[in-house]
């Protein structure tokens, strides 16, 4: 096992090796431990400055991230693009050269555009950790939701996983797709054939159009959201109506009933209630939705922490 | 060159058997005493402590923790590798509780700083004691001294001491390395 990540930017699963993977998993397995002491903080990055630049909206990531840091006693500086520079006309190589140029170390970027990340470790200085580019990666959600998947069935390895949803528009399904491979598991994605990338064949995957074949052959559902901001206004670019969405590849309780066998229900958040997942299911016992959520934390504090090793100390921006 | 035994079974155990009795000696009774041993060799001593004190006194109810101090070391940035966490169990707080802390080479003592720092995220001890089994004198770059000693070595920058444990090593011994530059 390696003990020391092949890599000094998080821009994606695709650059992590399965052994990258597994030494991202065994040190957030210490910092679950950390996370359930009395206090929940150490030292590791206390002179290590971190940005979070947020271009696109985000509650979870962006706290998660943020909580993630602060347990580990960095100092954080907040952007969203709402109320930035970035509104005036400035480069986003610019916006973050200037922030840089103030002594940040890394930085976490949530961007509406594929490749950004990649795009700003080629003109910066900083450690750079994806935290979602467009509709191309979102590696750390991908690492905990495996993990989530490690903790819950003790493996990943020949595990059989359906993501079920809105594959095109999401970057939670490549990155799961990606890591869950060079874990060893299977991988099927489900959805409608508008909601499909045309690349799915491409990627070593089965393919499905219908719900109940997919949830009989696995033995994890990871559904996704429908991504209404990237629909076309309501909903009418891609499929019908919402109701039918939610009749054709909605999971309830009588469509998990019919299984007749006990399945892992994971959502990355935020879920549209009612449309792809019912309370009853998102609630119910099967679900590790806010297990994910905790893992969350742990990962991310993992990967920064990991990053950060190989950072000497004060020399990211001379 | 040849490693140097500077400690073998005979004289290992009855070393450890006297930090026992001094420990017994000095606290009158165990029952608000806790144990906690650094990862990753600590715990290897701390474990052998606990038997032995279960041996002695007859009380199977030792109270006894691990701690990793992976992520309060003070190096981990300037360590050619990242350093993996080991595996800290203490399920209870240590408020109020007598810690002895236990480590089986005192060097630099930059370990057991950080090992007293994540201590404090466990509660706030009444008083913390450090035990270790080989105090290396002469090479602290912190202030920090051992309450208990099982022996006392000389050696130099170039030295390195391995503490082998029956458990996990075959045998026990004190071994003085040279170590190749």
């Amino acid at each position: 096992m390696s003990d020391v990540l092949g890599t000094t930017h998080l821009l994606g699963i695709d650059a992590l090796s399965p052994a990258d993977i597994e030494l991202i998993f065994r040190t957030a397995d210490g910092f679950k431990e950390v996370l359930s002491r009395p206090i929940r903080k150490v030292p590791s990055l206390r002179d290590v400055t971190i940005a979070n630049l947020f271009f696109e909206n985000s509650t979870r990531t962006r706290i998660s991230f943020e909580l993630a840091e602060k347990r580990l006693s960095a100092d954080v500086v907040n952007f969203s693009s709402g109320n930035s520079s970035t509104k005036k006309g400035e480069t986003l190589v610019d916006t973050v050269n200037n922030i840089l140029s103030m002594k940040v170390d890394m930085v976490v970027m949530r961007h509406p555009d594929p490749g950004a990340a990649v795009f700003l470790s080629r003109h910066v200085k900083a450690r750079i950790i994806n935290a979602g580019d467009g509709t191309h990666e979102h590696p750390t959600q991908a690492l905990l939701d495996a993990y989530s998947i490690r903790e819950k069935l003790g493996r990943v390895k020949g595990v059989k996983v359906a993501i079920v949803g809105d594959i095109l528009h999401s970057r939670v399904a490549l990155s799961n797709v990606l890591c869950l491979h060079k874990l060893g598991a299977e991988v099927m994605l489900c959805g409608p054939s508008t909601l499909m990338p045309k690349y799915a064949e491409h990627l070593g995957v089965r393919v499905s159009n219908n719900m109940d074949q997919a949830l009989q052959w696995c033995d994890v559902a990871n559904v996704l959201r429908i991504q209404l901001e990237r629909q076309g206004g309501d909903g009418i670019g891609f499929f019908p109506s919402l109701r039918e969405y939610a009749m054709l590849f909605g999971l309830d309780g009588d469509r998990y009933r019919r299984l007749g066998k006990e399945i892992v229900i994971m959502h990355p958040g935020p879920i549209n209630r009612g449309v792809e997942i019912t309370s009853e299911i998102a609630d119910g016992a099967s679900s590790i939705i806010l297990d994910q959520v905790e893992n969350g934390v742990a990962v991310r504090m993992a990967v920064l922490f990991l990053l950060a090793g190989g950072l000497e100390r004060g020399t990211a921006n001379k | 060159m040849q490693a140097l035994s500077i400690l073998e079974s005979g004289a290992f155990d009855l070393t450890v058997r006297r930090l026992c009795l001094e420990l017994i000696e000095d606290r009158g009774h165990l029952g608000d005493t806790a144990l906690i041993g650094l990862q990753p060799r600590g715990v290897l001593f701390a474990r052998r402590l606990r038997r032995e004190l279960q041996q002695i006194t007859g009380d199977k109810t030792i109270t006894y923790g691990e701690l990793d101090i992976t992520f309060h070391r003070d190096d981990f940035r300037q360590r050619p590798v990242t350093a993996i966490p080991g595996t800290t169990a203490l399920d209870f707080s240590l408020d109020g509780w007598r810690v002895g802390l236990i480590d089986d080479v005192l060097y630099t003592g930059r370990t057991i700083r950080a090992g007293l720092d994540a201590l404090l995220a466990f509660g706030r001890p009444r008083s913390v004691e450090l035990m270790v089994l080989i105090d290396r004198r002469f090479s602290r770059e912190l202030p920090i001294q051992p309450d208990y000693c099982g022996r006392s070595v000389d050696s130099i920058d170039g030295q390195h001491v391995t503490v082998e444990w029956k458990e996990s090593d075959g045998q026990d011994r004190v071994l003085l390395n040279q170590v190749q530059r």
